[in-house]
């Protein structure tokens, strides 16, 4: 993650540069809506009024936005170790398993409290052990991470296919699904933080998970960067063969950071099973481990930055089902275009305008080095 | 602009409808896969633009990306004073159940699933029946007496089709059944590439009728079928003028008639609530005879499967529906 051709001041490196790549995502997809004959003033208007205009709205971008913080974090995690954890989508489906299954055993003799940190442990280790065997192999075996944590996803997808219909399914109903969760497991919405504030979150699943997840993200950084732990991490992450000169353990730091990685991924499925759906249903992920690559990567494997990146993915998908809903025009396709544009500016094209920030901003001189 | 006048255009004309039938706002919220699936949700989208075609009345619809939205679009669309809202795809059975209480005034409509409200009504299709159609005429037709199934995802829904074709294959005389589901994700619809090779390796162990029930991966199956010389079975709409002679049947489900139904029944004040059973009696399923696979059948098999046709409505043959025990008689 180093930053080429020389210094910044912080908020033009952090606030100014992912900014200016955002608004040029949106003036290029502003373009393509133009093109196919819609008003793109209108579409914008109606992504942000229907992420941000409303209570529900908002409590809706905020739901989304949990669980790609989750999700982000797990990717983040693994990348300070070099590690690229493609795998997240896997993690989040088995992950829901261990949070599906704590569920139905509880949910009919227990309150939200006693289930709900239990779900979440089962969550974690659920997820956890799915990212093990991926683990081990990279750290004894050098099998590439991207490759086993690839088909690790599928093979998540035939566990979960053949649990949920053959064995987890209501005798006689269509849907591949288990049976809904009672109360003793349902998170309590957070309408009730938004009301004094004149918000109404309406039908909007945002639940306490939403602190859940920012309780990780901080501890994620205390990990990452207060400890001899993350030190370890990082170190690997920078330069693998200096790290094991200087002493680190490279198959045991792997190992434990995938194993959190993992376990964050797993954690999202409490947001979706226990705050929306109240049921554990085939495809539930739907993507959201693929997006917190993009929420990582722009993020800049922050936790800040992962928070902020996670709202923003937020907004495209409760904005862009606003504006799909509203302007039959514009398919899901077009909102997986602006998506992907957001991801195309703000991800792989994220140095394109700096250094014609630096001539703006950097000292002159301050980027040729000194002789000693 | 031109929206706009047409917009108007088709306000004025609901507007300026006999006070006798109802206005109406129809929605339509499909299932996951996506609109343009050709297949299930397609079948659907081309009921709803029927019905914009012969009435005027324009629709709206949504495709979600998730669970979370389609659960939202639906309730969005009673809030919005839409009515009726279809709602394609059995994944929405909860949704329908939870949402049809908010909005006790809105009719609902939910395809392929059963939810017990008074303004919801289900539409489940016998799709044991129909395959037990195309299974029989492929059973009378092979020559290996090998046929094939190949399958989308390993779901009841898809279980429930290939119970219903493998009995009817028995029926017509095979004595191998071939079945294969090919993926374990949402793009198992979408991967006609994977299906072929799985009608491939089904035809490599002597296959030569398949029957495909797996949205747009069916093309990949019937076009590997014909290009090895083979039958292939269509599904869900009449797939025959794919390959002209080359295909030798496909399974109907008519997802668009109820959807048209359901908007024109709402229109004419009278929907009715409850499940409706679409089977070869009710013409919510068949098996498609038509100039393109017309030279395919001899006049004995055509007679062969309409007389089993003819006793499945009369009761004097029964198809087992998976869904009923989730066993299958034949294997």
């Amino acid at each position: 993650m180093s930053a080429p051709f020389g210094q910044l001041p912080r908020w033009v490196d952090y606030g100014l540069l992912p900014f200016i790549n955002l608004v040029v995502a949106f003036l290029v997809s502003g373009l393509v809506v133009l093109f196919i004959g819609a008003s793109p003033l209108e579409a914008i208007n109606y992504m942000v009024t229907g992420a941000l205009g409303s209570g529900e709205g908002l409590g809706f971008t905020l739901y989304y936005a949990t669980s790609f913080i989750f999700t982000g974090l797990s990717v983040a995690v693994a990348f300070h170790c070099g590690l690229f954890n493609i795998g997240g989508e896997g993690q989040v489906y088995v992950g829901g398993l261990g949070v599906a299954l704590v569920a139905l055993a509880l949910d009919r003799i227990m309150p939200w409290y006693v289930t709900a940190p239990l779900a979440a442990a089962a969550g974690f280790a659920f997820g956890a052990a799915w990212a093990l065997v991926p683990a081990w192999l990279q750290a004894k075996r050098g099998s590439h991470i991207v490759i086993t944590t690839i088909m690790f996803n599928f093979i998540a997808a035939s566990l979960m296919v053949y649990l949920l219909v053959n064995v987890m399914k209501q005798p006689g109903s269509m849907s591949p699904q288990t049976r809904l969760f009672e109360s003793g497991a349902l998170l309590p919405r957070l309408g009730f933080l938004f009301s004094p504030l004149g918000l109404d979150l309406g039908t909007a699943p945002l639940n306490v998970s939403f602190f859940l997840a920012l309780a990780s993200g901080f501890l994620v950084w205390v990990l990452v960067w207060r400890t001899r732990f993350g030190y370890e991490i990082r170190t690997i992450g920078a330069n693998p063969t200096a790290a094991a000169y200087a002493g680190i353990r490279y198959g045991r730091t792997v190992v434990i950071t995938m194993l959190i990685s993992g376990g964050l991924a797993g954690l999202m499925a409490l947001n979706v099973l226990l705050g929306d759906h109240g049921k554990l249903q085939i495809e539930f992920p739907s993507g959201a481990g693929f997006v917190g690559i993009a929420v990582a990567l722009m993020g800049r494997s922050h936790p800040v930055g992962i928070v902020l990146a996670a709202i923003l993915f937020g907004i495209l998908y409760q904005g862009g089902a606003e504006l799909a809903f509203w302007v039959p025009n514009i398919t899901r396709e077009m909102i997986v275009l602006i998506q992907g544009l957001v991801i195309l500016f703000a991800g792989a094209l994220e140095y394109m305008f700096r250094p014609a920030l630096v001539r703006l901003f950097a000292p002159r001189g301050a980027a040729v080095l000194r002789p000693a | 602009m031109i929206r706009k006048l047409f917009g108007a255009a088709v306000f004025a004309l609901i507007a300026a409808q006999p006070a006798l039938a109802q206005d109406i706002k129809p929605a339509l919220v499909y299932g996951t896969g996506g609109k343009f699936d050709k297949s299930f949700n397609e079948a659907g989208y081309n009921g709803a633009e029927k019905y914009k075609t012969d009435t005027g009345i324009a629709y709206r619809d949504f495709e979600p990306q998730n669970d979370t939205q389609g659960e939202q679009a639906i309730r969005k669309f009673a809030s919005e004073g839409f009515n009726p809202v279809v709602a394609l795809s059995f994944a929405w059975t909860d949704a329908v159940a939870k949402v049809s209480k908010e909005f006790p005034e809105t009719k609902f409509v939910l395809v392929d699933s059963v939810v017990d409200a008074p303004n919801v009504r289900s539409v489940v299709f016998k799709e044991d029946e129909g395959s037990y159609l195309v299974g029989l005429l492929a059973g009378l037709k092979s020559e290996t007496k090998k046929v094939g199934f190949v399958g989308g995802m390993d779901i009841p829904l898809i279980r429930k089709f290939g119970c219903g074709y493998v009995q009817g294959a028995k029926a017509g005389g095979a004595t191998q059944f071939f079945q294969n589901m090919t993926g374990t994700t949402g793009a198992a619809w979408n991967d006609p590439v994977r299906g072929g090779e799985l009608a491939k390796s089904q035809i490599d162990q002597g296959a030569d009728v398949i029957y495909a029930a797996a949205g747009a991966t069916g093309l990949g199956v019937l076009q590997t079928a014909v290009d090895n010389g083979k039958l292939g079975i269509g599904v869900d709409s009449n797939q025959n003028y794919l390959h002209p002679g080359k295909i030798l049947t496909s399974m109907v489900k008519k997802v668009d008639v109820a959807v048209y139904n359901a908007y024109a029944d709402a229109k004419a004040g009278q929907f009715t609530a409850g499940v409706q059973a679409l089977g070869l009696k009710e013409g919510g399923v068949d098996w498609a005879l038509d100039d393109n696979n017309g030279p395919l059948v001899t006049p004995e098999m055509k007679a062969a499967v309409e007389k089993a046709k003819a006793d499945i409505i009369a009761g004097t043959v029964t198809v087992h529906d998976y869904m009923s025990d989730e066993t299958c008689p034949v294997e």
